[in-house]
């Protein structure tokens, strides 16, 4: 089992998530988080005060999977989130050990 | 430590007020009840004497001011504008700064408007009111209404006696209606000391600023006997001030910059966290001006139409003017920007509201947005003072501005005073006199007072507070 990571922009979320329940992912987590990659950040001007804004807003997405799922999981978010434009984000993919589904108690493939 | 000290001269002060409250009160209702026994039966027995019904008491006017009845029309006008322009500082004002501010410091900065509005509107009932609106001599009015005492508002026939300022309309609205511009001036400081100044030290600066600064100033420019009046014949100068240029901005402005240079610069700057606020803010004022402006005319007619439409013009036209030029100089055109321009905009039509047309207010409103964009960009950078939401900026040069295009664009037949264009150019040495004097004296005291109270409590938090943010260290309060 894997856990593919995903940081992407944040108006690309509801693309991704269409093409994933599309390829039979059957749940995924959120974060609302803030980073910088190639993109760096970007400058703001308030009343002609410039300001760094050096971390932009970004979404997290974390989604376990069967190992035999993943290339199809990072081919999906890649398609779907991709602009062209610098600051689309990155996929890590993670090694996970054991799942456990609280409700029945089931463990790793049967939990995901 | 101080802290402690505060609460306890705090608790003192309270007790001693409750003893004046008291003490104050028994004469004035004495006074107040004494007279309804005597008009009453008059009033009873005389329709049982047939014939001589007793005459209505007169309509309040310039020349009645004694046991008359008020103008309905006006004094419902003057009702609103009361309410609306208290609206300008909470929640507007609040809201405009709370909005410029990071997140960590907006419970402190909103909290600002608030404690002003109660603190300044207990000084107005205690004697501020009456030392600045009330004769007294050229400099400083009398204490005859001081604790609000000697108005006669009797319901049983109608009458009152209003003060001279605001013949028509009753003395308890002309006396709250004018707490709310001492509570804007106090408020509009906050905007240079934001996020770096104690909570216990902005209250004594408030108090202090508004007994010893605003209090004279008003009555200079507005008292019956201010050396500064325009209609006052016997003034030394006649300065045009209609709703409160020189009173209100020019002198919250420069008492601003007075407080930024003493604290001097936050440790670390940041861009505002929600322009949305600030726009809300800037709303909320804009609606709020009419009250002040057109309700500067103290009743419901000709003069406060015209102040009326000329504020709008120039709001409109000094928002979009400073759009332009920000969108020219840096390539974008910002929310901040045209909120800013708008409330500038209001306040360099202040002072000539009520003395201008609308072609003089479009002139005017182009010169707020270049001037006070300017004013905020150019000129705080070239000297490098951390005035944190531009309270100088916008109110001290753009009061400035205002005062002096008054003079330029004053036409007789609305306020009565004619400016250069009308070819009386002496008008303009009139208005630089009240500004220049307005703001010498303004910068000695307002120095004083926060010479005294840095000595005695400090006039700046802690740099860790500072940086943790103001909220959770002085009010124990965040926003999430």
């Amino acid at each position: 089992m894997k856990v593919v990571m995903a940081v992407i922009k944040p108006f690309k979320l509801d693309e991704v998530r269409d093409a994933l329940t599309k390829i039979g992912v059957q749940g995924l987590t959120v974060t609302e988080v803030k980073g910088y990659g190639r993109q760096k950040g970007h400058t703001e001007i308030y009343r002609g005060a410039e300001y760094a804004v050096s971390f932009l807003p970004k979404i997290k997405l974390e989604i376990a999977c069967a190992s035999d799922q993943v290339d199809k999981v990072i081919d999906s978010i890649t398609a779907s989130a991709k602009t062209g434009q610098i600051g689309d984000g990155k996929i890590f993919v993670i090694n996970l050990d054991h799942a456990v589904r609280i409700r029945t108690g089931e463990t790793d493939a049967a939990a995901l | 430590m101080t802290l402690k000290r505060f609460s306890g001269a705090g608790l003192i002060a309270l007790v001693l007020a409750m003893l004046l409250g008291i003490a104050l009160s028994t004469p004035s209702f004495h006074s107040a009840y004494a007279q309804a026994p005597a008009a009453a039966p008059a009033a009873t027995d005389a329709p049982a004497a047939a014939a001589p019904a007793a005459p209505a008491p007169p309509a309040c006017d310039a020349k009645t001011l004694e046991k008359c009845t008020p103008n309905s029309g006006d004094t419902a006008w003057m009702l609103t504008s009361m309410a609306i322009v208290l609206m300008m500082t909470i929640p507007g004002l609040a809201l405009f700064y709370g909005g410029m501010v990071r997140k960590k410091n907006v419970v402190d900065t909103v909290m600002t408007s608030f404690a002003v509005t109660c603190l300044i509107s207990i000084l107005w009932l205690l004697f501020t009111y009456s030392a600045a609106f009330t004769a007294g001599t050229p400099f400083i009015g009398g204490f005859t209404r001081a604790g609000m005492q000697g108005i006669l508002s009797d319901i049983s026939t109608g009458i009152g006696n209003p003060n001279s300022l605001a013949p028509t309309i009753p003395e308890t609205v002309y006396s709250m209606f004018q707490l709310t511009f001492a509570i804007i001036t106090a408020a509009l400081i906050a905007g240079s000391f934001a996020e770096r100044m104690k909570f216990s030290a902005m209250l004594w600066f408030m108090g202090l600023w508004a007994i010893f600064v605003y209090t004279p100033v008003a009555h200079w420019v507005w008292g019956p006997d201010g050396f500064l009046n325009s209609a006052n014949s016997d003034a030394k100068f006649h300065v045009l001030d209609f709703a409160g240029g020189t009173v209100v901005h020019v002198n919250s402005g420069i008492a601003g910059l007075m407080t930024a240079l003493m604290l001097g610069k936050r440790k670390d700057p940041g861009p505002p966290h929600n322009v949305v606020l600030t726009m809300i803010g800037a709303g909320l004022l804009w609606v709020g001006w009419f009250g002040f402006n057109a309700g500067s005319a103290v009743s419901a007619g000709m003069q406060a139409g015209m102040a009326m439409a000329v504020t709008h013009i120039c709001t409109a036209t000094a928002g979009f003017t400073w759009m332009l030029v920000e969108w020219m100089m840096r390539g974008k055109p910002t929310l901040l920007g045209i909120c800013s321009g708008a409330v500038a905009g209001l306040v360099v039509i202040t002072p000539a509201s009520g003395f201008v047309g609308p072609m003089g207010a479009f002139a005017m409103g182009i010169a707020a947005g270049i001037v006070c964009y300017w004013g905020c960009t150019g000129l705080k950078h070239m000297f490098g003072y951390d005035d944190a939401l531009d309270s100088f900026g916008v109110h001290g040069l753009g009061g400035a501005t205002g005062a002096i295009l008054t003079g330029v664009f004053a036409i007789n037949e609305y306020g009565g005073t004619s400016g250069l264009i009308e070819g009386n150019g002496a008008q303009i040495i009139q208005q630089l006199i009240g500004v220049g004097i307005v703001v010498g004296y303004d910068v000695v005291v307002t120095l004083i007072i926060l010479k005294v109270i840095d000595l005695i409590i400090g006039l700046r938090v802690s740099e860790e507070v500072e940086r943790e943010g103001l909220d959770y260290a002085l009010h124990g309060e965040t926003v999430q």
